[in-house]
C-alpha cells in the first residue's frame, strides 16, 4: 500500500462523509456547506486521477456556479436559523433500507465481475489533446455535440428569464 | 490489500449515489432534493472517468461525457432553481407536500 493508495482511502472517506453530512444535516444552509466540501472533494478524486482540466471544470462549474446559486436561492426562500421539519421515521427506515439494499446489490456485482485490465498506455488527458478533439469536426471529434450544447445552454438561459420573470398585471389585460 | 483499481473506485461512487439517493427519499425541501440530485450526477461522472482511464485509455470519450453532463447539470439546476423560486412566489413555501396546485 504505497501513498496513492492512502490518499484514495483519505479522498474517499472525506467524499463519503461529507456527503452523508449533506442529506442529512437539518439546516439548510450547512447542507449546503457540506455539498460545497463533497464536491472540493470529487475535484481532488480529480487530481488523483491525473486528469487535471477535469478537476478544475469541476471547481469552476460545480463550486464556483452551482453551489453559489444553491446558496442564492436558499437566501431568498428560507429563513435559514431554522431547523427543517423532521422526516417521518417510516420514511426515513424505508429510504436507509432501500439505499443499503442497492448499495449492498450493486457492490455485489462488481466483487463478482471481472474487470479486465488494459494499462497498454496512459490516458493522455492534457488540454491540448481535450481541445484538438473537443472541437474537430471529423471521426472521434465532439464539434456536433459541443455546438448542441451551446444551444441547449442558451434555451436554458431564455427559460429561466421566461420562467422567473414578473409578469406586469396591467401588460397581461 | 489489494491496490486500488477500478472496483475500489466503482465502490466509491456506488456509494455516493445511494448517499444521493437516501437523501432524495428524505428530504422534503425542493432546494434539498437538487443538492442531492447533484451529489448523484457526480457519482455518475466518476463512473464516467474510472472507466475511461482503466479500461479504455487510447480515447477520451469518457472525459467527454463528464465535460458534456457538468454542462447539463449546470443548465439543469438554472432551471430547477428558476421553477422552485416562482412556486416560491406563487405558494410560498418550497415543500413538496404543499405543492398541490397540479393536483386533480
Amino acid at each position: 500500500m504505497d501513498f496513492k493508495d492512502i490518499f484514495f482511502y483519505l479522498i474517499a472517506i472525506y467524499i463519503l462523509g461529507t456527503g452523508i453530512m449533506a442529506v442529512s444535516t437539518r439546516k439548510i444552509f450547512r447542507a449546503s456547506i457540506w455539498l460545497l466540501f463533497s464536491l472540493i472533494g470529487i475535484a481532488a478524486f480529480y487530481f488523483w486521477l491525473n486528469l487535471e482540466f477535469l478537476a478544475a471544470v469541476q471547481v469552476a462549474v460545480y463550486v464556483g456556479g452551482i453551489v453559489v446559486l444553491i446558496i442564492f436561492s436558499i437566501f431568498l426562500t428560507q429563513k435559514t436559523g431554522n431547523q427543517m421539519a423532521k422526516t417521518g421515521t417510516q420514511q426515513t427506515i424505508f429510504a436507509a433500507l432501500a439505499s443499503l439494499l442497492g448499495f449492498a446489490l450493486t457492490a455485489y456485482l462488481v466483487y463478482q465481475h471481472h474487470f479486465g485490465s488494459n494499462q497498454t498506455q496512459e490516458l493522455d488527458a492534457s488540454i491540448e489533446n481535450i481541445g484538438t478533439q473537443m472541437l474537430n469536426p471529423g471521426d472521434g471529434g465532439f464539434l456536433l455535440p459541443f455546438e448542441a450544447v451551446s444551444m441547449l445552454l442558451l434555451s436554458a438561459l431564455i427559460g429561466c428569464i421566461v420562467i422567473a420573470m414578473k409578469i406586469k398585471k396591467e401588460e397581461t389585460a | 490489500m489489494t491496490p486500488v483499481g477500478l472496483p475500489h473506485i466503482l465502490l466509491l461512487s456506488t456509494a455516493l449515489f445511494f448517499i444521493g439517493m437516501f437523501g432524495f427519499f428524505t428530504r422534503r425541501n425542493l432546494i434539498t432534493m437538487l443538492m442531492s440530485l447533484e451529489l448523484m450526477l457526480n457519482s455518475v461522472n466518476i463512473n464516467f472517468v474510472a472507466f475511461n482511464k482503466y479500461l479504455y485509455p487510447q480515447n477520451l470519450s469518457g472525459v467527454f461525457f463528464v465535460i458534456f453532463i457538468i454542462t447539463i447539470a449546470a443548465a439543469e439546476a438554472a432551471v430547477a432553481i428558476a421553477i422552485i423560486i416562482n412556486l416560491f412566489r406563487s405558494s410560498d413555501s418550497i415543500d413538496v407536500t404543499d405543492a398541490e396546485e397540479m393536483k386533480f
